[in-house]
């Protein structure tokens, strides 16, 4: 509809020279490559230079500043499935009808799940933490990347552990290498319990891990045939999990002949593995993931410039990612180093994921983060629980973020983190502890006569908080929130406008 | 489109207002664009007018963690039945008897839903269910949302939203409704209602459902309002339409905002209990009577997962059948004196029933089939389908022989005139419960 009016981004992958590298594209590259950054660190990347700034978020396995994550961070055993005694008396009990047994079985199965439960709601806040407070926020951005690619939900695994250690291999893998990752996701606890593999017998296959595989985790829709869903699912027959560990049961893999993807042979999972990668449309398939995530999630109309611009770039990050045998760092190295990345027609286009939003507002003006359960309910109303994906295809992400009721919670979930204000609690502030001198220290400091002008104030407020000029009527209203010229500006002032502006539509935009 | 003639708009004020706020900006929002003649063409001129699609509302009373039918629905002169649940079964003379020869009877604490019996706007959907029935209270959640056995894909509701705007660009499908044609009263919008594209509109209560920061300060409340006017300069940049787009979902969410939060505020024609039903039905009837384009509204009444202790004539559970029948009542008292009664169609439905045995704690397990209730003016009132039989289970559960989507169906062609094969994706039979005219 309005692709016609949209201008084209180069689809250069030069790298962005020093000179044209300034505050703009440092914060364009923290939102994008993390979760935004506050005033003096957008200062600082831009005073590095590209290559610097760059290379310094990719540095993932720089272990200073942020702990690693400890494997006894939680209870590996707090559910377990029934043990074959246990299974065998529960069935006798059932058969028998006895009912206080049955009732006792259901009772340590049902207080398991409610511990579980609790768990998940931990694993859930301990992440929003990471990725308010982790000093290599790439990490944390590609965990979620790849949570969202290899969605797996909680509702199914119902295994809070499970879900833990699949974070925990995203993380690991976060900038790894793709092949890796699938070759481990195959093996991988939830994914086989989400995707039903745990029940892919070679007497009776399951297809589901097989045509996902394919369909949504490496090749894309039409790379295959019905056939290599087939073959695929026998060669994956049991690949399944006991406790917390992958297992491979012999006695249930189909150890036959099998054609998968133009290779045939006795192929086991690996080897199905190996035959997906060695698609061009694996690399194809990856490359636009990631660029939908990282540079534009709206894809432009067939035919116009923009959209020739975006298969350009994404041509060449595929050829980028089979250079590099699909090492994720360097593709992404070369993206957040091009000319296109930082093109002004891709800045500023992408809507903020409930994620993006929250952990960006926290990181990005130093707000209190004041209650992890309030901030994890008010992501899932906006459409994002952690560990919950909508479904196997992941959140749609884009616009489908964005409708009537989202619209009121994002504005009042700012508002919360800057005011501690709830709806219905009024403007008596109960917690008021943010100093909004935070988001603009950098300001308030090296130029004080200008942070008590309402007018240079609220055009710096602006700046920050949207990165991008306002003018206009609504710069007049946030100075006139702002309070009388000459009059040293109140906080409570401030507050108010930075409240104002992070309810006007471009907050929700990075 | 014309949206200043305005010879045959009823809400003629709204609009005019809202069209002259909207003229500054460059951007109108889709609100206005694209449901405004909808909307004043469509059954406001004719509020009591049956028969007209649009006029039909349909109520969905979510029952969650599993409503023990056997206990709503009671065989009373079910031997099997007593004694599988010592303790808490309910005696024929507690029952409210449904018909005189009848051997069943709604539990004593459902004098409201006797009541509408009685008046001819309760039918009872026996044996509601599907194969292989799942007892995780999130799959059979899930699988009663979907229609789908395997609780996967958007909701049955959304959908049918979804294919009410067909012919539209997909992708602007959740658009071309109003976007409130879907409410729910709940802090999160359930799967039922959430199409491929239609997102409803939710909130707990009013109070939600606007911008908190207005109760900072006045200024700050105004420089909202008007920026949400879109009064302050033609700031939307058109060449980004990303910033378009959530500028005018902006604009819509104040303007759906400011009517609803107006239709909730006004005080109610009759009396309601104070209970959370209560309330959340007493919301839904002011907006009913507001004349908002909404077509299904959403409420829930929790805690049915009766494990311990659930009682029997008196208790736990009895106090939620109570709350379920008394808010009802006082629904359809109200929505009589407004003169909508016979609009509105009203089906509650639960995750499943629970095990006929009761357990060591007083309390049920989950189990499998149960009845459900449709409520209003033109159902057919009465029993459809036989109890489940007591003695034959199926692991110990009652057995279902009406699919859930048969209802679904029944409410989509009978009541909501849409074609349910299209929105279920296959063809499940409706039911006899809705009066034909």
């Amino acid at each position: 509809m309005s692709d016609a009016i949209r201008r084209a981004p180069t689809a250069s992958m030069r790298a962005i020279s020093r000179d044209r590298f300034g505050e703009a594209e440092a914060r364009h590259l923290l939102w994008r490559a993390g979760f935004g950054g506050t005033d003096a660190q957008i200062a600082t990347l831009a005073e590095w230079g590209p290559e610097r700034a760059v290379d310094h978020l990719l540095d993932v396995n720089n272990a200073a500043g942020y702990p690693g994550v400890r494997s006894d961070a939680f209870d590996a055993g707090v559910i377990r499935e029934f043990t074959r005694e246990e299974q065998r008396a529960y069935r006798m009990a059932l058969q028998q009808g006895d009912e206080a047994a049955v009732a006792r079985f259901r009772g340590l199965r049902e207080s398991m799940q409610r511990a579980d439960r609790d768990q998940m709601r931990s694993v859930q806040r301990w992440w929003l933490t990471r990725m308010i407070e982790s000093s290599r926020p790439l990490e944390e951005k590609m965990t979620l990347f790849w949570h969202g690619h290899f969605a797996t939900s909680y509702r199914t695994v119902e295994n809070s552990y499970h879900m833990f250690l699949q974070n925990q291999l995203f993380r690991s893998h976060a900038l790894g290498n793709f092949g890796d990752l699938l070759f481990r996701i195959i093996r991988d606890p939830a994914m086989l319990k989400y995707l039903n593999n745990d029940r892919n017998f070679r007497a009776s296959p399951n297809e589901n891990l097989a045509r996902e595989l394919m369909e949504l985790f490496a090749l894309g829709e039409g790379q295959y045939q019905e056939r290599d869903i087939r073959e695929g699912a026998r060669a994956l027959t049991g690949y399944t999990y006991s406790g917390n560990e992958f297992i491979f049961d012999a006695n249930r893999h189909d150890d036959g002949q099998k054609q998968i993807l133009g290779t045939s042979g006795n192929l086991n999972g690996d080897d199905f593995v190996k035959a997906i990668l060695a698609r061009r449309a694996c690399s194809d398939f990856i490359a636009t993931k990631l660029y939908r995530w990282f540079v534009a999630d709206d894809i432009p109309a067939r035919g116009t410039p923009a959209r020739a611009s975006m298969e350009r770039v994404i041509r060449d990050l595929s050829g980028a990612l089979r250079r590099h045998r699909y090492e994720i760092k360097p593709t992404l190295r070369m993206l957040f180093l091009s000319e296109h990345f930082y093109d002004a027609a891709n800045r500023h286009t992408q809507i903020k994921s409930p994620a993006e939003l929250v952990v960006g507002t926290v990181r990005s003006l130093h707000t209190p983060v004041r209650d992890l359960n309030t901030l994890l309910d008010a992501m899932e109303l906006m459409g994002q629980r952690l560990f919950f994906p909508p479904n196997v295809a992941g959140w749609a992400g884009g616009r489908s973020w964005i409708n009537t009721s989202t619209v009121f919670v994002r504005q009042n979930t700012t508002a919360f983190l800057l005011t501690g204000m709830t709806p219905g609690s009024g403007p008596a502030f109960t917690e008021r502890a943010y100093d909004p001198a935070m988001a603009i220290r950098d300001f308030v400091t090296r130029r004080p006569e200008a942070a008590r002008d309402p007018e240079r104030m609220a055009g710096r407020l602006l700046e920050v908080m949207l990165g991008m000029e306002i003018g206009g009527g609504r710069r007049e209203s946030v100075a006139r929130v702002l309070g009388a010229d000459g009059q040293p500006l109140s906080n409570d002032g401030i507050l108010q406008a930075m409240m104002l502006i992070s309810a006007m539509p471009e907050y929700q935009l990075c | 489109m014309d949206l200043h003639n305005s010879k045959a708009y009823t809400r003629r004020a709204f609009l005019v207002r809202g069209v002259t706020l909207a003229s500054g900006a460059v951007t109108i929002p889709y609100f206005l664009q694209k449901s405004g003649v909808v909307l004043a063409q469509s059954s406001m001129l004719n509020p009591t007018g049956a028969g007209v699609p649009t006029d039909r509302i349909l109520v969905v009373i979510q029952l969650a963690g599993g409503n023990d039918g056997l206990n709503t629905v009671v065989p009373f002169a079910s031997d099997e039945y007593h004694r599988a649940r010592p303790g808490i079964s309910i005696r024929a003379e507690q029952v409210h008897r449904l018909f005189r020869q009848s051997d069943l009877g709604l539990h004593p604490a459902l004098e409201g839903m006797k009541s509408l019996f009685d008046d001819g706007m309760l039918t009872v959907v026996q044996g509601v269910g599907y194969p292989n029935p799942n007892r995780s209270h999130f799959t059979s959640t899930d699988i009663w949302h979907t229609a789908d056995t395997r609780g996967v894909g958007a909701g049955w509701l959304g959908r049918y939203f979804d294919n009410q705007c067909a012919g539209s660009p997909a992708a602007d499908a959740g658009e071309e409704l109003a976007g409130h044609a879907g409410i729910s009263i709940g802090r999160s919008a359930p799967l039922t209602m959430q199409g491929r594209a239609y997102q409803p509109v939710s909130f707990e209560s009013e109070e939600l459902f606007r911008w908190t920061g207005a109760e900072a300060s006045r200024e700050v409340a105004d420089a909202y309002d008007q920026m949400m006017r879109g009064e302050l300069d033609p700031s939307v940049d058109e060449t980004n339409p990303t910033a378009a787009f959530l500028t005018r979902t902006a604009m819509d969410a104040r303007i759906a905002s400011d009517r609803i939060r107006r239709a909730v505020s006004t005080t109610p024609l009759t009396s309601y209990p104070r209970t959370g039903l209560g309330r959340q039905l007493a919301m839904i009837a002011s907006m009913i009577r507001s004349g908002l384009e909404t077509r299904v509204y959403y409420a829930t009444l929790g805690g049915f997962d009766t494990h311990a202790g659930q009682g029997g004539a008196q208790g736990q559970h009895a106090n939620l059948l109570r709350q379920l029948g008394d808010a009802v009542r006082a629904f359809y008292a109200d929505l009589k004196a407004q003169g909508n009664d016979e609009r509105v169609l009203s089906m509650t439905f639960s995750e499943f029933g629970r095990r006929v045995r009761a357990n060591a704690s007083n309390g049920t397990d989950h189990g499998a089939a149960a009845p459900l209730f449709l409520m209003g003016p033109m159902v057919r009132a009465g029993i459809h389908g036989n109890h489940p039989s007591m003695t034959e289970l199926e692991d110990g559960d009652l057995k279902f022989h009406t699919d859930f989507r048969r209802v679904y169906a029944t409410v989509l062609e009978q009541w909501l005139k849409a074609d349910s094969r299209a929105v279920l994706g296959g063809r499940f039979a409706p039911i006899r419960v809705i009066k034909q005219g």
